[in-house]
């Protein structure tokens, strides 16, 4: 360019001139997202309790039941609109987990079952899966230490 | 025979003549505010195939085929199809001639391609090599995604910088002689990366080759800006926009009102859900194919520098942390009779 401007320089200028993210809209939007799936979940939850579940089998079919729905809804072209309404409120309770498996498994099936839905299901889910198990590895260890210690 | 002038500007003695051209787009781009210019909107994403990708290949297709009809030629009028797509290995284009018994170019700049297109059919035809190219690009929003994003049903927000790939194909005829503006100049870019790691704000990375390319078109040929009605970026967005416009001013060109860029003109930035606007090969192509063509042949304006600009990076090399590498090249419309 005839006026030489830097690497730096620019980097400066756009992050100066970026139009900023609307972090109130979005924790607002994630707070309530986040807490109505939790809501619903929960409402599952007490509902078993009632009928007399209990509580271990009602955390788990709470679980499952949510999948569930994050799926049928991903599959309804419904959760990706949550998504974008919610941000991490939509993705961080297991409906959002559901939807980062049954997502790729439905783009992918073009590809077939085994080169596509097979090898692309956990695209995304798949560094939660490797962290998420690692982490819970790291945390036993640490926990049967601990007794050990105590 | 083209000659040069200045450090990396063609002029075609014998500038080619845009015959006509054609676009077919996609409905959220039938929705804005160039819908009645596209010769043809369609509501079905995978537009009657089985997949992305090849409703893309059946957009290039259609849209040549609309442009033969429209400017009563046939392929086998062609000498080159010159065309390239968003899709790994530029398939959508492969694909989609590979029935058309013509010799066929597959060439790949990003959003740039429209541009890189026209400058190597105008050099074909100058130079003697062809009568008749079509130059012809699309992208597809969905195989976009696929390739570059998410999977569509995955819940995610956009970036405040983030821009719309643009699903539809504009083609151009260009011939040696005929009715029509002619392409007087080609100005074609050097690589230029200021250093944006950030595959969502492609506008400011793609905003200095922009700037470069038209200083470099400015200074080779010895215009002032004011020579042309309209020069048009093809998709930077807003956000690159202004950017744009500030380099430019800071270099002593005030571009005004004759400057838009296509990523801002074929969606309505306001109420369709874009962000910051359109983008991909269809976008420049579309508006430049359709909007533009129909307002040089109705002589509202006779000099358009039609500035193309494309964001050179791939998954793979952003993942790995790279910068992204742009380019833009300027070719230059013009009415001279």
């Amino acid at each position: 360019m005839s006026r030489k401007i830097t690497q730096h320089e620019y980097r400066h200028l756009v992050e100066k001139t970026m139009p900023p993210s609307r972090v109130l809209r979005n924790v607002l939007a994630a707070f309530v997202t986040g807490g109505l799936i939790c809501a619903i979940a929960q409402i599952f939850f007490m509902g078993m309790e009632s009928l007399g579940v209990d509580e271990e089998t009602a955390y788990m079919l709470t679980t499952v039941i949510m999948i569930f729905l994050g799926a049928v809804l991903t599959g309804l072209n419904i959760y990706d609109k949550i998504g974008k309404f919610g941000g991490a409120g939509a993705s961080i309770p297991v409906t959002g987990f559901s939807n980062s498996i049954v997502s790729p498994a439905m783009e992918y099936k073009k590809e077939g079952y085994v080169m596509g839905v097979g090898a692309k299901m956990f695209l995304i889910a798949g560094p939660v899966l490797v962290y998420g198990i690692f982490a819970s590895v790291v945390a036993g260890l640490i926990y049967y230490l601990w007794i050990q210690v105590m | 025979m083209s000659t040069r002038t200045g450090k990396q500007t063609v002029v075609l003695s014998n500038p080619p003549v845009v015959i006509g051209g054609a676009a077919i787009v996609g409905k959220k781009e039938g929705d804005g505010p160039l819908a009645r210019y596209f010769d043809q909107i369609i509501d079905d994403e995978y537009f009657g195939e089985k997949s992305f990708e090849k409703a893309e290949s059946r957009l290039l297709r259609d849209t040549l085929v609309k442009t033969l009809d429209k400017c009563g030629k046939s392929a086998s009028d062609l000498h080159f199809i010159i065309s390239g797509d968003l899709q790994n290995q530029c398939t959508a284009a492969s694909y989609a001639f590979r029935d058309v018994q013509v010799p066929f170019l597959g060439i790949y700049g990003a959003c740039s391609t429209m541009a890189e297109s026209l400058s190597i059919g105008a050099i074909l035809i100058d130079g003697g090599a062809a009568e008749m190219t079509a130059c012809i690009t699309s992208s597809h929003f969905c195989s976009a995604e696929k390739q570059f994003r998410y999977p569509l049903e995955f819940g995610s927000q956009r970036t405040p910088t983030a821009q719309w790939t643009v699903t539809g194909a504009g083609c151009i005829l260009l011939e040696k002689q005929g009715n029509g503006p002619v392409i007087t100049h080609l100005t074609n870019g050097t690589i230029i990366d200021m250093g944006i790691k950030d595959a969502n704000n492609m506008g400011a990375a793609m905003a200095p080759a922009a700037c470069d390319t038209i200083l470099r078109h400015l200074e080779d040929t010895g215009r002032n800006i004011d020579y042309y009605d309209m020069v048009l970026t093809g998709d930077l967005g807003s956000f690159g926009r202004s950017i744009l416009i500030r380099l430019l001013k800071d270099n002593g060109v005030e571009p005004g009102d004759r400057y838009n860029d296509c990523g801002c003109m074929i969606f309505d930035l306001e109420s369709q859900d874009v962000v910051c606007g359109g983008s991909g090969c269809g976008c420049s192509a579309a508006v430049l194919s359709s909007y533009v063509l129909e307002l040089m042949n109705q002589r509202k304006i006779n000099k358009v520098l039609f500035v193309a600009t494309g964001a050179l990076l791939s998954p793979t090399w952003i993942q790995q942390g790279d910068s992204i590498p742009c380019i833009a090249h300027a070719v230059s419309l013009e009415n001279i009779q």
